[in-house]
């Protein structure tokens, strides 16, 4: 019986499911049809067997597991009519794929149906081994598939010859027993049979260099003459597209052309000729022309070299270049890129071309036109590409932090270059003063170096004179860029360190800076509200260490800047062997780590580079995160003018760490409660360290002695929370004791406590644990599954929650308690709800 | 999602299934003009190297065939390399985001991971296959088409309902249009000649 015409049982399935309004309404019919499918799996139903594995299929499409109908496919393979045997091999080639054990079971049947006298129930299974073949497949059926080359049918020889690509793909030793019978499908009429032969030769030469020299020999003029006949053949409607015969067939005959002709100038010298005539007489108004002159054009560039031929192809690329359809200029992008290695001069020519593609809205054309430039690039060029690309970049906007932290080491050492280089910065932020990352530089440089813009030290000759710049000028800048929205925390932090500067550099301005940095001892962001307070005590009250304390950064150590640099390079190599992979073939160009590097304009910031800017980190203390996040790892106590100079650096970490050393020493003189409350304000769980605080910073107790610890409230680290009973019954009693580990609030330690209440003991004990979403859990083994009998709590186990809504939300957790009793079953569940609070 | 019910009713929603109606269509069809988000492409690059490592890059061949409709349902799929199932759905996922949006007159290639997706829409279904990076592109835009031509022939006039209804006989014609990865048969007449003898043996 026909499942689907009759009876229409996977009708009434589908018409079920696309009856759904919901998610939930589809996963209950398909669940219901699931279960009617196992069911009749079980009762091991034959009538039906291959409509069920038909709904199956349909159901695996929606997205839901149906591993169980495996086993069914083989049994429908196995069984004796076409229509089974038809919807077992679907089955077999949608629900299963070569790396499943199961599917060793099939080999079997699939010699017998190669061997099958109906020759549709022969297609079906070279069909199947054609897709889903694996290299035991492979040894195992080879020969039966080399019989069919030979088969009286074409249509079974054209799927033989695809399943001999599939079979020499995975077994490629076997190579040499296909070449014979491939090289006899070449002289077909059958278009089919042709095009599948050809693509057999093709595959053989690529895994066996014999095959290759084989065909070179004996098919080269034979292939030539069949693309000559296609070229010139009359109209067909059979294969007729847009009055070209068989499109697919020129190109793959043009492909095994390729492959034949290069590096072997006889061979490429006999298809010169009708290559030319490719080239020239084919249509190019209609897709399927401009495929086959792409394709030919790939030929010409790959055989070997024959000028006259190249100037043809590369005036096609050109031709394809200014054609409107997106589609072709793509491909002459492409192809371009090859072309450079053959003729870069013919490339040349079209750079103004290319770089328009730069510009495209389309991100397919723009990325490829982008890697072509690069490759354009070179000493005659450069000065005008590099121009139109950082045209391109929109510059300043995508510009990693290792480019602005280098051009900032680059910036410190060019001490004569100091004065102009402020100066330019200044101009350039009166018209780009939305590119961040220049922002950035121009307020180090202004915080540096803004003596030298006012007075104007060090006027280059090839310098535009500068209309005078004031002091209340250079304040102006800094203060724009510490009050504009878009500027994020590293800018504004930056300002705040320039303006300090500043203030000591420019005396009539002090009041001025003074106003703008109170400004923000009321910030919410923590770190801003540090720096404003601790930059108001230097200038209200260290006016005699402030110009020692402000003064300019030393000079940046190139060498060990760009020796960090060097360091970090393997990994963008690694980066940019795979990109260049990504490129068409053939052209060599390992060199496009800097392209990946300077034109990704990707956010994901890739691992390259990470010790680098670690190493700036340390080196301008500029990155922000890492230190905000853990405030209370501290180094090693430093020397006193270390701490200093930690203070004025841009970071953080620094800071905090200096900051709660000076409260250490603040310590002692108060009561026994403050040392923890200070501690806990700062949130640096230094206990330890209380007691040795180095002698050094202690110049530091006046500096900081104006900083009220009240306006910073924080996380409160260190504090003892009380233990709670969390679970009581006739038999058991769980205490829960709390504890946090040093610098993450968001994480409580739980050590749970097991006291056995009855008189015997409880052997398999298990405690589980279940939290809400906003709550993480980790559960250790317990030390030991058994409980002795009034134990008195000897049996620990510990948890880890991490809380990401820690300040908002309390802790909640349900437990359940297996055990045995007297060889009985126990089971408790209960939820806790009365966690201390601020875990 | 599922495209509705109401669609069996209304002759002009129904219409829209029409593949063969739509084919001169295509390109006039008024759309809403998405910016394709720069980082799409890119982005996918960083990831590449961890992807598909089984796809065999020397090899020139199909990946894989989708054909989805606008709201991301998958009509067909066939992979001619091994994939875990969760990793097919993801492949689908991406696909139908990267191939949903684009405008109409953006390129019909797009790069997905290590490999190039070939796509094209007729009415509300999206044609895409998975090729080598440095393949002829038109040559498989050219194949699409005939694919669709041929499901046209054969169910007279298709729509998207025929290929939900029959996706069995979908996957035949398919197999008997492409096989291993590979172009099997370019002559229409020879298809649909081939599937009237296999549907006497059913």
């Amino acid at each position: 019986m026909n499942p689907f015409s009759s009876g229409t049982r996977l009708r009434d399935m589908i018409r079920a499911i696309r009856a759904c309004k919901t998610a939930a309404e589809e996963r209950a019919v398909v669940r219901k049809e699931c279960a009617a499918i196992r069911a009749a799996i079980n009762e091991n139903d034959q009538d039906y067997r291959h409509r069920n594995l038909a709904k199956l299929m349909f159901i695996h499409m929606l997205g839901y597991p149906t591993h169980f109908g495996q086993m069914e496919c083989l049994k429908l393979i196995a069984s004796a009519g076409f229509p089974e045997k038809r919807i077992g091999y679907l089955g077999l080639m949608l629900l299963l794929d070569e790396r499943q054990e199961v599917l060793m079971l099939v080999t079997n049947s699939l010699k017998q149906d190669l061997n099958h006298s109906n020759q549709y129930i022969v297609g079906l299974a070279l069909c199947a081994l054609g897709n889903i073949c694996s290299a035991e497949m492979a040894r195992d059926l080879a020969p039966e598939v080399e019989r069919l080359l030979q088969f009286r049918d074409p249509n079974i020889r054209k799927k033989a010859a695809l399943c001999s690509i599939r079979i020499v793909k995975k077994v490629p030793d076997l190579a040499e027993n296909f070449i014979n019978p491939a090289a006899t499908l070449l002289r077909e009429k059958h278009h089919g049979v042709l095009i599948t032969g050809i693509q057999l030769c093709t595959d053989l030469c690529k895994v066996s260099p014999e095959a290759l020299e084989y065909f070179r020999k004996k098919c080269t003029e034979g292939l030539v003459r069949t693309l000559k006949d296609v070229v010139n053949s009359p109209y067909a409607p059979e294969y007729d597209i847009a009055g070209i015969t068989d499109p697919f067939l020129h190109i793959r005959l043009l492909k095994i052309l390729r492959i034949l002709g290069q590096g072997d100038a006889d061979a490429s010298d006999t298809m010169n000729d009708i290559l030319a005539q490719v080239a020239t007489k084919t249509e190019s108004n209609k897709n399927a022309g401009n495929a086959i002159l792409y394709e030919c054009v790939e030929t010409i560039m790959s055989i070997e070299d024959n000028g006259g031929l190249r100037v043809l192809a590369i005036n096609i690329l050109g031709r394809f270049l200014s054609n409107r359809d997106n589609n072709i200029r793509y491909v002459a992008l492409n192809m371009l890129m090859k072309a450079i290695t053959v003729d870069a001069q013919a490339v040349q020519r079209h750079r103004a071309t290319i770089l328009e593609c730069v510009k495209d809205s389309d991100a397919s054309i723009r990325k490829r036109a982008l890697e072509l430039v690069y490759l354009l690039v070179n000493e005659s060029n450069v000065r005008p590409l590099t121009k139109d690309l950082i045209e391109y970049l929109e510059a300043g906007n995508f510009v990693k932090d290792e480019v602005w932290h280098a051009l900032i080491v680059v910036i410190s050492n060019a001490s004569d270059l100091h004065g102009y280089t402020v100066r330019a910065l200044y101009r350039a932020f009166q018209t780009s003063a939305e590119q961040e990352t220049l922002v950035r530089v121009a307020v180090w440089c202004i915080g540096e170096y803004g003596d030298m813009l006012v007075n104007n030290v060090g006027v280059l000759d090839i310098e535009d004179p500068i209309k005078t710049v004031t002091e209340s000028n250079a304040v102006d800048v800094v203060e724009i860029a510490i009050k504009r929205h878009a500027s994020d925390l590293t800018t504004k932090a930056m300002a705040l360190i320039a303006l300090v500067k500043l203030s000591s550099r420019f005396p009539s301005c002090s009041e001025r800076i003074k106003d703008i940095i109170m400004h923000y001892k009321g910030s919410l962001v923590l770190e801003l509200q540090q720096r404003s307070l601790e930059f108001n005590s230097i200038i209200e009250k260290h006016q005699n260490i402030r110009s020692t304390l402000v003064e300019r950064m030393p000079v940046l150590d190139e060498a060990t800047f760009s020796g960090r640099r060097a360091g970090s390079l393997p990994a963008t190599v690694s980066t940019s062997n795979g990109a260049s992979l990504n490129l068409p073939n053939g052209v060599a160009k390992h060199s496009a780590a800097p392209l990946v590097d300077l034109l990704d304009l990707s956010d994901d910031a890739p691992a390259p580079g990470s010790s680098g800017s670690d190493f700036l980190h340390d080196l301008l203390g500029v990155d922000l995160a890492p230190a905000s996040t853990q405030p209370g790892i501290s180094q090693a106590p430093k020397s006193g003018t270390d701490v200093l100079l930690d203070l004025l650096s841009i970071g953080t970490t620094n800071p905090v760490q200096s900051n709660s050393s000076a409260l250490d020493i603040l310590s002692p003189g108060q009561d026994n409660q403050k040392p923890i409350a200070a501690l806990d304000v700062l949130s640096s769980p230094l206990a330890s360290a209380q007691a040795n605080s180095s002698v050094g910073a202690s110049s530091m107790i006046d500096l900081l002695d104006g900083f009220a610890p009240s306006p910073l409230k924080h996380e409160d680290n260190g504090q003892v929370y009380p233990s709670i009973v969390a679970f009581e019954s006739s038999n058991l009693r769980i205490t829960f004791n709390f504890s946090k580990p040093p610098g993450n609030a968001q994480t409580t330690l739980i050590q749970a406590t097991f006291k056995n209440l009855s008189s015997n003991a409880f052997t398999d004990f298990v405690f589980q644990a279940a939290v809400p979403k906003f709550l993480q859990l980790h559960l250790d083994p317990a030390s030991r599954n058994t409980l002795p009998a009034s134990d008195n709590g000897s049996v620990t186990q510990s948890l880890r929650v991490t809380n990401s809504q820690h300040g908002k939300k309390a802790l909640v957790m349900r437990i359940r308690i297996a055990y045995k009793l007297n060889n009985k079953d126990m089971l408790e569940e209960g939820q806790i709800n009365n966690f201390p609070q601020d875990l | 999602m599922h495209d509705s019910h109401a669609r069996f009713h209304s002759p002009f929603s129904f219409r829209n299934f029409n593949l063969t109606s739509l084919l001169g269509r295509r390109n006039r069809e008024k759309r809403k003009k998405v910016q394709c988000p720069r980082f799409t492409e890119s982005a996918r690059n960083s990831q590449f190297l961890f992807y598909y490592r089984s796809f065999d890059l020397s090899i020139r061949m199909i990946r894989f065939i989708l054909l989805q409709n606008r709201q991301g349902k998958t009509r067909l799929a066939k992979y001619y390399v091994p994939l875990e199932d969760s990793e097919k759905h993801k492949v689908e996922y991406e696909v139908h985001r990267l191939v949903v949006n684009r405008d109409p007159k953006f390129t019909n290639f797009v790069e997905f991971r290590t490999h190039k997706v070939i796509y094209r829409r007729y009415a509300g279904l999206f044609f895409s296959l998975c090729v080598d990076i440095t393949d002829n592109e038109l040559a498989y835009l050219e194949c699409i088409h005939l694919f669709v031509e041929i499901l046209d022939h054969f169910f007279s006039n298709v729509c998207e309902l025929d290929l939900v209804f029959n996706f069995h006989k979908v996957y035949l014609i398919l197999d008997e249009f492409i096989l291993a990865g590979e172009l099997q048969e370019t002559s229409k007449k020879a298809i649909i000649e081939r599937m009237g003898e296999l549907e006497k043996l059913e």
